[in-house]
């Protein structure tokens, strides 16, 4: 079989502003067709490392590839295939949601038809100019506009910010059919829901660096949890010689104890029968997956959402 | 007129990539570009309704106070440079400058437009907002009596140099300053060079000092060199021709040099 076709490939990129390191030394891969969320919370170097691949920034070392092609001297090849949605704007501020996107399908030959994106997007009833649109207005034109050109990949910078959970769903949905049309999707954020229910792939990166990055559900899927609180400072010996081999455990905050690791039955009595020769009572109990947070407060010590 | 794709199962928006043929891009962003101008009010108080106001109202001066019998001839070919001025210079600096903040210059660049593309249509723009400019300003001056001499190809070469150079101070303006500061800017420029910048009223009825520095400047060489032309039958306008040239070049160099696209 041969090896999955890579869209985007990054290799030990570095870039500066000045004599601040936005990058330094991040490498990873986007495999074509699938989605892939680079994480991390404000500041990490997300919205550089894409706009590295949109060909707004040249990378001081290293090297970037998109569709094997270099983002700056082949951009002519490349902007046809590549649908762009910035952070903040890039849309005419006193335009409407249908003229823009009819111009900017003006510039593709094969382009997606407007008034269906429209409907897609929930924009149809939107009578206002871009500059009086609410945030999620504002967003979900801009996504529109990302893909009418019909590309083969999209880059999404923060792509859900200032959206209503329902209108959230509607662009999640867009970008989850963008996917099953076999258009790859390389979207920054720092929200973990997002990246748990769209990504195929999350990257994580912090202060430039790449953190760790793998397929969503191994990084997530590696393990379960168990969460309990008790009094504080009880004796975990115990328990650890009762948990079966690669369950760890340890108490977070003053009386709330967690055990990671393959959370079954064995976990469950183990627990159960320490508690009853200590003669405490758990509260609380409660199992669950390990969260994208847990990942990255494993690897890095910090919290996402700073 | 609805630009529509073919849509495919099972979501439609399976991946099919292409650009339009360039010539449709800069069709499409040219007409973009001269829509917005049109439509838009304060440019259009500054394009066409301040230039014919002044038109009508200069033509109506004393002779002697013109220093050219009738009034409208010598009015005329300042109104045409002025015009030319608003749009390349004035207009274009703010449109651009606002565009800029918005990240709109940003995302048209990431797109088969491009940036070299914006340019071309930005300019193409400017050309046919000012072909209307000069067809209004024309048709009103013949109205009231306007005889134009000298040569058609000579004040056709000075709009154009004009144009460049005018251009060129707009866009620097636009990718350098905020753009509240570039607003400012291009209409505090626009004022003082239609007062004293040589446009309307010739540099030399100023002071002698003022007058020396005032036609050295491009607002100055393009009045100037087309009362050469239109009023004065002269045929090449040597001296007007090499500075705005000069501007034009100086300008464009610093621009493409100093431009910040977001």
């Amino acid at each position: 079989m041969a090896r999955a076709e890579v869209a985007v490939e990054i290799t030990d990129l570095a870039v500066s502003y000045g004599s601040t390191h936005a990058l330094g030394g991040l490498s990873f891969e986007v495999p074509a067709g699938q989605i892939t969320a680079l994480l991390g919370p404000n500041g990490a170097g997300k919205t550089t490392t894409i706009e590295v691949c949109e060909g707004y920034l040249s990378p001081d070392s290293g090297s970037v590839r998109v569709w094997g092609l270099d983002p700056v001297r082949d951009c002519a090849a490349l902007r046809p295939r590549v649908g762009v949605m910035l952070q903040d704007g890039g849309i005419y501020s006193s335009i409407r949601a249908v003229p823009m996107l009819r111009h900017l399908a003006s510039f593709y030959a094969n382009p997606l038809d407007v008034d269906d994106l429209v409907a897609r997007l929930g924009l149809g009833g939107v009578r206002a100019t871009y500059r009086r649109m609410s945030g999620g207005e504002k967003q979900r034109l801009a996504l529109a506009c990302a893909v009418v050109g019909r590309p083969d990949l999209v880059f999404l910078d923060e792509p859900s910010a200032g959206m209503d959970p329902q209108t959230r769903l509607a662009a999640w949905d867009l970008v989850e059919q963008l996917r099953a049309d076999g258009v790859t999707v390389v979207l920054t954020t720092h929200l973990i829901d997002e990246a748990e229910r769209l990504a195929d792939q999350v990257v994580i990166i912090d202060h430039g660096r790449l953190v760790t990055s793998g397929p969503t559900g191994e990084l997530v899927g590696g393990g379960g949890v168990l969460s309990f609180t008790a009094s504080e400072g009880l004796d975990l010996v115990p328990l650890r010689t009762r948990l079966p081999a690669g369950a760890v455990v340890l108490e977070g905050p003053p009386g709330h104890y967690r055990v990671e690791g393959e959370v079954g039955p064995q976990v469950l009595s183990a627990v159960g029968s320490w508690a009853d020769a200590l003669g405490v009572s758990p509260r609380d109990i409660s199992t669950g997956r390990r969260s994208l947070e847990d990942v990255f407060l494993d690897l890095t010590g910090r919290e996402l959402r700073s | 007129m609805s630009v529509s794709g073919i849509t495919t199962a099972p979501g439609g928006l399976s991946p099919m990539p292409g650009a339009a043929p360039r010539r449709r891009i800069l069709l499409s962003q040219a007409l973009h570009e001269i829509r917005t101008t049109l439509r838009n009010g304060e440019q259009l108080l500054l394009t066409l309704v301040i230039p014919l106001l002044l038109l009508v109202g200069l033509s109506h001066l004393p002779t002697d106070l013109v220093g050219h019998s009738p009034s409208i001839d010598a009015v005329a070919p300042g109104v045409l440079a002025l015009a030319v001025m608003s749009t390349a210079f004035t207009g274009q600096a703010i449109a651009t400058g606002f565009e800029r903040r918005y990240g709109v210059l940003k995302l048209l660049g990431a797109t088969p437009l491009g940036r070299s593309g914006l340019v071309v249509a930005k300019t193409l723009g400017v050309l046919a907002v000012e072909v209307v400019q000069i067809l209004l300003v024309a048709v009103v001056a013949f109205v009231l009596g306007w005889q134009p001499v000298g040569s058609a190809p000579s004040a056709v070469l000075l709009l154009v140099l004009g144009t460049a150079a005018f251009s060129a101070l707009g866009l620097l303006l636009a990718g350098l300053l905020r753009a509240e500061a570039t607003l400012a800017v291009a209409n505090g420029v626009y004022l003082l060079l239609l007062a004293v910048g040589g446009v309307v009223i010739p540099a030399d009825r100023l002071p002698a000092g003022v007058a020396s520095v005032v036609s050295l400047l491009p607002s100055s060489a393009l009045g100037q060199g087309l009362r050469d032309v239109l009023l004065h039958g002269q045929v090449f306008p040597l001296g007007p021709v090499v500075i705005l040239l000069v501007w034009a070049l100086v300008a464009g160099t610093i621009t493409v040099r100093t431009f910040r696209w977001s």
